[in-house]
């Protein structure tokens, strides 16, 4: 498969503000490295739950998550990278079939955290296609903040099962807004708006 | 006849030393557990069935194991409480994702059935099988075994007041001498 140049423009942290100014009450998981920079630039809040390892792990925190509290939407926001490495959590998640999760891949085709090497949707693969095959009932890639625009009025519909789309980001690292990296303080905040007891 | 009449033991009382899955589920019912995911073990396979029959209850469906573990996670902070089934060889595959609950500090409850430790025929099952205790405590998980049916239950019953009352990681391995050598 021959290597692509990413020609995205998209400004990383201005989709991300739009999607987030209209989460409604949404429950935020983001995967670690720069979208949990870019949904901390987007204002701090309780309902954010900062991944800064377990890569993988994002999609399916928010699957337990959205079976937990499935009158709650929640929005995973990742990157290409950790999203690859979960490839089989779309199969997983499409089989679980939540109609309160929504998946948001922020793709630069490359692994900005560790020195901008190219990733596998930079070599052609289009995940947003992979959650099609799975089963997903909405997939999308968007290439343009006109198109988050519309995604925007999207996710404010009622869902009949997963839905997953990619955001088409330029490739670049942005200063960093770092969350807090105390795992159990961002816990038992996000359990805490949720009304639950710390332990 | 739903599953759960299909696998009960009727008006015979139960013989834990091979009925110990059904006091399980029962013991992990009363335990609050509301979310279940797994890997298919051959060991587990009476659970998984009352768990996918029972409509109380979510199971989940990994492609592997370390799935289980950020489910789990999710799971908890969401306000449920899940139990993650696998075999021994699985537990290499968490190992790195097994970071989430034990630095969130999030309760985490596993349930292994041991390969390559007792009367084992593959000797592709020995490394991990052998491997299983040390890595899991390497990463920061308490470890507990049960080698009796008996024990299964027992076990698994404070492990869950330990995980979810306590905040802790554990992991109990449940001996291959238990659950019999494979036949083929």
């Amino acid at each position: 498969m021959v290597s692509e140049m990413n020609q995205a423009e998209m400004d990383r942290r201005a989709a991300v503000a739009k999607i987030l100014a209209a989460r409604d009450g949404a429950l935020v998981v983001t995967g670690l490295g720069s979208p949990s920079y870019d949904v901390h630039a987007a204002g701090d809040m309780d309902g954010n739950y900062y991944l800064w390892g377990a890569m993988g792990g994002a999609a399916l925190t928010g699957l337990g998550l959205a079976q937990a509290q499935p009158d709650k939407r929640v929005m995973v926001i990742t990157g290409d990278g950790e999203m690859l490495m979960a490839f089989g959590a779309l199969a997983t998640i499409a089989v679980a079939a939540p109609r309160n999760l929504d998946i948001i891949v922020l793709d630069n085709q490359h692994f900005g955290e560790t020195g901008m090497q190219t990733s596998h949707t930079g070599h052609g693969i289009a995940l947003h296609k992979i959650a099609e095959a799975v089963g997903f009932a909405e997939t999308g890639e968007l290439r343009s903040l006109a198109e988050v625009e519309d995604l925007v009025a999207r996710l404010r519909k009622p869902a009949a099962g997963p839905r997953f789309f990619v955001l088409k980001i330029k490739a670049e690292n942005l200063p960093r807004s770092l969350p807090p990296r105390d795992a159990v303080f961002i816990k038992n905040r996000l359990r805490a708006h949720l009304g639950l007891a710390p332990c | 006849m739903t599953v759960a009449e299909a696998i009960s033991t009727g008006d015979r009382p139960r013989d834990l030393a091979q009925d110990w899955p059904l006091e399980v589920f029962d013991v992990l019912k009363a335990a609050g557990i509301r979310q279940m995911s797994y890997v298919p073990d051959a060991g587990h396979s009476t659970l998984i069935r009352l768990f996918n029959a029972d409509p109380g209850m979510k199971a989940n469906l990994l492609t592997t194991e370390e799935e289980g573990i950020a489910i789990a996670t999710g799971a908890w902070l969401g306000g449920q409480r899940s139990v993650v089934l696998m075999q021994s060889s699985g537990v290499g595959n968490c190992i790195n994702m097994l970071s989430l609950p034990v630095q969130t500090r999030t309760p985490l409850l596993m349930l292994v059935t041991m390969r390559g430790e007792w009367a084992e025929f593959n000797p592709w099952q020995m490394p991990m099988g052998q491997a299983t205790e040390a890595c899991l405590k390497a990463i920061g998980v308490t470890v507990l075994r049960a080698e009796t049916g008996e024990d299964v239950v027992e076990v698994v019953a404070q492990a869950a007041g330990m995980a979810f009352d306590a905040d802790q990681q554990i992991a109990v391995l449940i001996g291959q001498r238990l659950l019999g050598k494979k036949k083929w």
